[in-house]
């Protein structure tokens, strides 16, 4: 701990009931990132859940557009400290893309166009709590932001949200992602403060 | 998000290193290029730092820092070599 | 250089800019720094709060005093209080001297080139200055980008150290001051070409500034004729 900088406040910190513990309010929306931003045309991006038998099930972005897609406004709470209430998202139900695969494996590996992963359980994609995301406050996605889509689980860090999402893979154990490898903890449940591991 | 460079890795790595570890030469597990680490393309993610290779884009190491503790993992990083 | 934090007290301020100051700190046991090292800043708030900044270092004197410059970014965290906040007197703790190789001494005889684009000027004065306190004779030349004239740091100190040894090229990306040459542009190839020590010379040369300036500037550089390995950068984030 530090000598206090006189008249030093940081960041608005406001204390608010409604975040979780250690986390501060914020009204912008920060961009944070582990590598350069992938730059990915509609035209050729898809997204695939591959179960455990290795069958790939398939949506290009015009496949995912025609699936119901669901308005959804959440809470954010990023590892980082930093909350966001009220945020609004368009996208389409992890639910809606589960309906017709069947799986005995609880546990899923996210990942990204440039590399990046994240573990998620199979449990904490379903149930409405999870959606493939590509309109942000009522404009599509930008890339800084994840665009054109992004995995949207709002109970978890932010981190598990992953941007640029291109696919998971079942797996049958909850193997690490990448910032899990490097110190991030397993699971992520803000309300828990589960940062690191 | 643009990064910065391997500049910013000096006070960090301090922390754990007592010579000065930007001047160090690393050599990429995927590419194999050798260059010094203050090259190296640094993403900042809060106080957590994400080093990747300038020339093929690995990632070469990460820094966690959570209270009282500072992690660092070398998963891309073949080799290191310092002049002392 | 260890990870222990020094506490510093500000001896003076001094406006720059309209968005930048220096900042004079004296730190008991500093022990002066190489050109072009960096401090880390850390502010602490009456929460426990910590932030955490890296400065280059203004000056590069031996003795206990250093200098930093300081712009501020809009959103920022650290650079508002830095810039608008901070007073004689104050406390701040600095870990360093950190870096050692975007770094300049006496002993290089080479040409030197320095390009710099607004506050990346600071690491640049710290060469500029120890190369006028050693006496060296070996030819430094500045490329110094900003984008009006007020938005230089250090410009009268500048102009005062020209010298047969140091000679400074400016350019303005937005505004030229009245009666300029040449309109308002960024630097390009064109103009590294006309306005720096040339490949055949194989001068040694750092550029410093925001991300974007840097890798247009060192890209330049190398399809020029430099090599690789003579140009050192220090990138800062932003465009």
């Amino acid at each position: 701990m530090g000598i206090i900088s006189r008249g030093f406040s940081g960041r608005s910190r406001e204390h608010n009931p409604d975040l979780p513990p250690g986390q501060f309010l914020t009204t912008d929306f920060p961009v944070l990132s582990a590598g350069p931003t992938p730059r990915i045309d509609t035209a050729e991006w898809a997204f695939t859940i591959t179960d455990e038998s290795g069958l790939m099930h398939k949506w290009s972005w015009d496949e995912l557009m025609a699936l119901p897609i669901e308005d959804i406004a959440t809470d954010i709470h990023c590892v980082t400290r930093w909350s966001k209430f009220g945020t609004s998202w368009r996208g389409v139900s992890l639910d809606t893309l589960f309906a017709g695969i069947d799986t005995k494996y609880a546990y899923t590996m996210v990942y990204s166009y440039g590399g990046y992963t994240t573990n998620v359980p199979l449990a904490d994609l379903l149930g409405g709590k999870a959606w493939v995301a590509f309109e942000f406050d009522g404009q599509p996605l930008d890339p800084e932001h994840g665009g054109p889509a992004r995995l949207l689980v709002p109970h978890l860090y932010f981190w598990k949200s992953a941007k640029w999402v291109r696919g998971l893979e079942m797996r049958k154990s909850d193997d690490p992602g990448f910032w899990e490898q490097n110190g991030y903890n397993i699971y992520g449940d803000p309300w828990k403060e589960q940062r690191y591991s | 998000m643009s990064h910065i460079d391997g500049n910013a890795l000096a006070g960090p790595l301090s922390e754990l290193f007592s010579v000065d570890m930007t001047d160090a030469v690393g050599r990429c597990v995927t590419c194999g290029d050798e260059s010094v680490l203050a090259q190296a393309m640094v993403y900042l993610s809060g106080t957590d730092l994400v080093v990747r290779c300038s020339n093929c884009d690995d990632v070469l190491l990460t820094i966690v820092h959570s209270p009282g503790d500072l992690r660092l993992t070398l998963t891309g990083l073949a080799a290191l070599r310092v002049a002392i | 250089m260890s990870a222990v934090w020094k506490v510093g007290v500000v001896a003076s301020t001094h406006a720059e800019t309209p968005t930048g100051r220096s900042i004079q700190i004296d730190v008991p046991g500093w022990g002066g720094n190489l050109a072009g090292q960096h401090v880390d800043v850390r502010l602490t708030a009456p929460d426990g709060y910590q932030a955490v900044r890296s400065y280059s270092i203004a000056s590069a004197s031996p003795g206990d005093r250093l200098e930093l410059a300081v712009d501020r970014l809009p959103d920022g965290e650290v650079s508002p209080y830095l810039v608008d906040d901070l007073l004689p007197g104050d406390e701040l703790e600095l870990r360093g001297p950190l870096g050692g190789w975007f770094v300049w001494r006496p002993e290089q005889t080479e040409p030197v080139q320095l390009i710099g684009g607004g506050s990346g000027i600071v690491p640049l004065m710290a060469m500029i200055r120890a190369h006028a306190a050693s006496g060296s004779t070996a030819r430094f030349r500045l490329l110094y980008s900003v984008r009006t004239a007020e938005d230089a740091f250090y410009s009268e100190e500048l102009a005062a150290l020209a010298s047969a040894h140091f000679t400074i090229d400016w350019v303005y990306t937005r505004v030229a001051p009245a009666g300029w040459p040449s309109p308002a542009g960024r630097v390009n190839r064109q103009v590294l070409e006309a306005s720096t020590i040339a490949a055949g010379e194989s001068p040694s040369v750092f550029v410093c500034g925001p991300t974007g300036f840097v890798e247009t500037v060192a890209d330049a550089l190398v399809a020029l004729g430099h090599s690789a390995a003579s140009v050192k950068t220090e990138r800062f984030g932003g465009k």
